[in-house]
């Protein structure tokens, strides 16, 4: 049996600690009205240079604008006032614009970070039905494991519904299509309006929540049976739930992307995206299994866990890096080929404001992974696999980042207070979870059928 | 060299490797084994070096992905730039997510071919060859192992190599 070590709880209540701390003043920080705004605009101004170089930009604009109608003296008086008129209206309008990219900061970092832990334990729960339904005889060791890491899937997801509830409520502009003045205007978006609207949403949300909780909950109460049972009932009635599982999960993981990721930008559309989420969520988990497995074999927890389920898992991270890579590629390349104005904006506002991150992370998540654990021996040594994991960990946070961030803050993004506190706040909630279900149950599924086979696995 | 050899024959790939660990804690030394299909985990039982196949492969690889890129380069970019899509056609970086692919392709084909390639020559492997594969059986379902028989005494050694389990022995002396 495992014990939370005092330490490890000690580290995740500070965590969780300080993560709210610096997100209540995050929360603070940010402007509640236009005056904020042009005051902190004012405060930018004076030390930010790349902003003055645009400005001198637009000035040269409106300068060449004035000459052109220079012919015409008359109507250029008229012009001119007309131009201040509306410089002031698209001043305040700009304002306006960047109050509400500034207000919606916190909340979207919490909801990156809320969705990045949640997606990790439900990339788990979905591996670990996986080996079920394949019936490994590899991973029986590391079951424990992985129960242990979907435990997270509960709370977590209460979280991210309760997010979206108070994104419902108003409380925050995350999803534009909530709210009904900009549906009213946008005939895209009210084309849509039979699919996004937000009863709808939350019924739809609650629908994949529940399932989810639903299916981890027998999945781990019939593995925790078969520790006591004579027989290898639970073992196959696991094996038809993993398989149930697996096709629920499959079409729900799609829906989710498209409702809580995809439809943060209503406008726009990809086919590709519910897969391109689930490599990532996958990556995320396997990785995850790895640190933990690797962390909890440093401190003797694991006998029975050898280098070759590590190689095994190594191998899973390298596989699925590089499956994320493939999709991420995909979905790029067929939108800028075909340039088409309606898909080609998410590439555009990626590109232009995202740039570092959005290129960055295809060094973190496919580059750097790929040539780590490119050699077949390095997949066994612990430490180069812990460095990996934490790149990939690191590179699929920036993708969560990149998936969520341009179309609730646009240009106004960095990584600042509430990021970081959000992204310690939900570590800590994590670390605690999934230590803490550790303890619930002998870490080793000694009624499995595959245990032996397992515990004498080597490559 | 040594001239005379024995070869022992096994059904099954199990009994073999258990046969080569015992053949080898006994000093007896290995010549060749033949069989059917690869068997896992025979080359570190035989004590054999590790390949360095995967060294050449990757190495390859990066000749592929340089030769890619020189490829498009000068087909598409210097020498006959076309415009495809509206795409920027006088510019590698602005056009390299079309050659993504070929980048792709071409890294996966070099790798692979010149990896076959290079395991038929560490082989001795080419068109027409002969086979050196002594018992046709070893073609379908049996395993054969070459063990060296010069200066040792042969009947101890066939004894030995029944109670490995082989089914069969051989004694070949080739002058």
């Amino acid at each position: 049996m495992y014990t939370l070590s005092s330490k490890l709880k000690l580290t995740a209540i500070i965590f969780v600690i300080v993560g709210a701390i610096g997100l209540v003043i995050g929360f603070l920080q940010a402007p509640s009205d236009l005056d904020d705004v042009r005051e902190m605009m004012a405060a930018e101004e004076h030390h930010a240079d790349p902003a003055e170089s645009t400005m001198v930009e637009a000035d040269f604009a409106k300068a060449e604008h004035g000459m052109l109608l220079d012919d015409e003296p008359g109507r250029n008086v008229e012009e001119k006032e007309d131009q201040a008129a509306e410089a002031g209206s698209h001043d305040t309008e700009h304002l306006e614009h960047k109050l509400h990219q500034l207000q919606n900061k916190p909340w979207a970092a919490v909801y990156v970070a809320a969705f990045f832990f949640f997606m990790i334990s439900l990339g788990v729960l979905a591996f670990y039905a996986v080996q079920y339904a394949a019936q490994a005889g590899w991973s029986p060791v590391l079951f424990r494991v992985m129960e242990a890491i979907t435990a997270y899937l509960v709370p977590g997801g209460i979280i991210l519904f309760v997010l979206l509830v108070l994104s419902g409520m108003h409380m925050n502009h995350l999803f534009i299509w909530m709210d009904p003045e900009v549906v009213e205007n946008d005939a895209i978006i009210r084309n849509k309006s039979s699919y996004l609207n937000l009863p709808f949403f939350l019924i739809r949300a609650a629908i994949y929540l529940g399932g989810w909780f639903i299916f981890r909950h027998f999945l781990v109460r019939n593995s925790r049976r078969l520790d006591e049972a004579s027989d290898n009932y639970y073992f196959k009635k696991n094996f038809k739930l993993a398989a149930g599982f697996l096709v629920f999960f499959i079409v729900s993981e799609s829906m989710m992307s498209w409702d809580w990721i995809m439809s943060l930008d209503p406008h726009w559309f990809s086919t590709l995206f519910g897969w391109y989420v689930f490599a990532s969520l996958f990556v995320s988990g396997i990785t995850v299994i790895a640190l933990i497995s690797i962390y909890l074999k440093s401190r003797g927890y694991l006998p029975f866990v050898n280098d070759s389920h590590i190689h095994d898992l190594a191998k899973f991270m390298f596989g699925m890096s590089i499956f994320w890579t493939y999709l991420w590629f995909s979905q790029f390349m067929l939108i800028w080929y075909s340039n088409i104005p309606e898909e080609v904006v998410y590439f555009i506002s990626r590109i232009e404001n995202y740039s570092l991150p959005f290129f960055g992370m295809v060094g973190l998540n496919f580059i750097f992974p790929l040539l780590m654990l490119m050699n077949s021996d390095y997949k066994r040594v612990n430490w180069f696999v812990v460095l990996t994991g934490i790149v990939i960990l690191v590179g699929h946070y920036v993708n969560v980042f990149v998936m969520i961030m341009p179309s609730t803050v646009g240009e106004s993004w960095f990584i600042g207070l509430p990021e970081i506190s959000a992204v310690l706040l939900f570590a800590g909630l994590f670390i605690f979870v999934v230590f803490n279900a550790l303890t619930k149950a002998p870490l080793l599924a000694k009624r499995n059928p595959f245990i032996k086979e397992s515990e004498h696995f080597h490559y | 060299m040594a001239s005379k050899v024995i070869h022992a024959i096994y059904n099954d790939d199990d009994v073999l490797l258990l046969a080569v660990k015992q053949v080898r804690e006994a000093r007896y030394h290995i010549g060749e084994i033949y069989t059917p299909f690869p068997v896992h985990g025979l080359d570190k039982a035989m004590g054999l070096a590790p390949t360095r196949l995967a060294i050449t492969s990757f190495l390859y690889g990066v000749v592929g992905f340089v030769v890619s890129i020189w490829m498009m380069n000068f087909m598409m970019i210097e020498d006959w730039p076309q415009d495809i899509g509206g795409k920027p056609s006088f510019s590698f970086l602005q056009n390299m997510p079309a050659f993504v692919p070929i980048m792709f392709e071409l890294t996966v084909f070099f790798a692979a071919h010149l990896m076959v390639i290079t395991f038929y020559m560490r082989s001795k492997l080419w068109p027409f060859k002969t086979a050196e594969n002594p018992d046709v059986r070893t073609t379908d379902d049996k395993f054969l192992m070459e063990v060296d028989a010069a200066n040792l005494n042969v009947d101890d050694l066939s004894d030995f190599l029944y109670k490995t389990g082989a089914s069969e022995i051989k004694i070949i002396d080739n002058k």
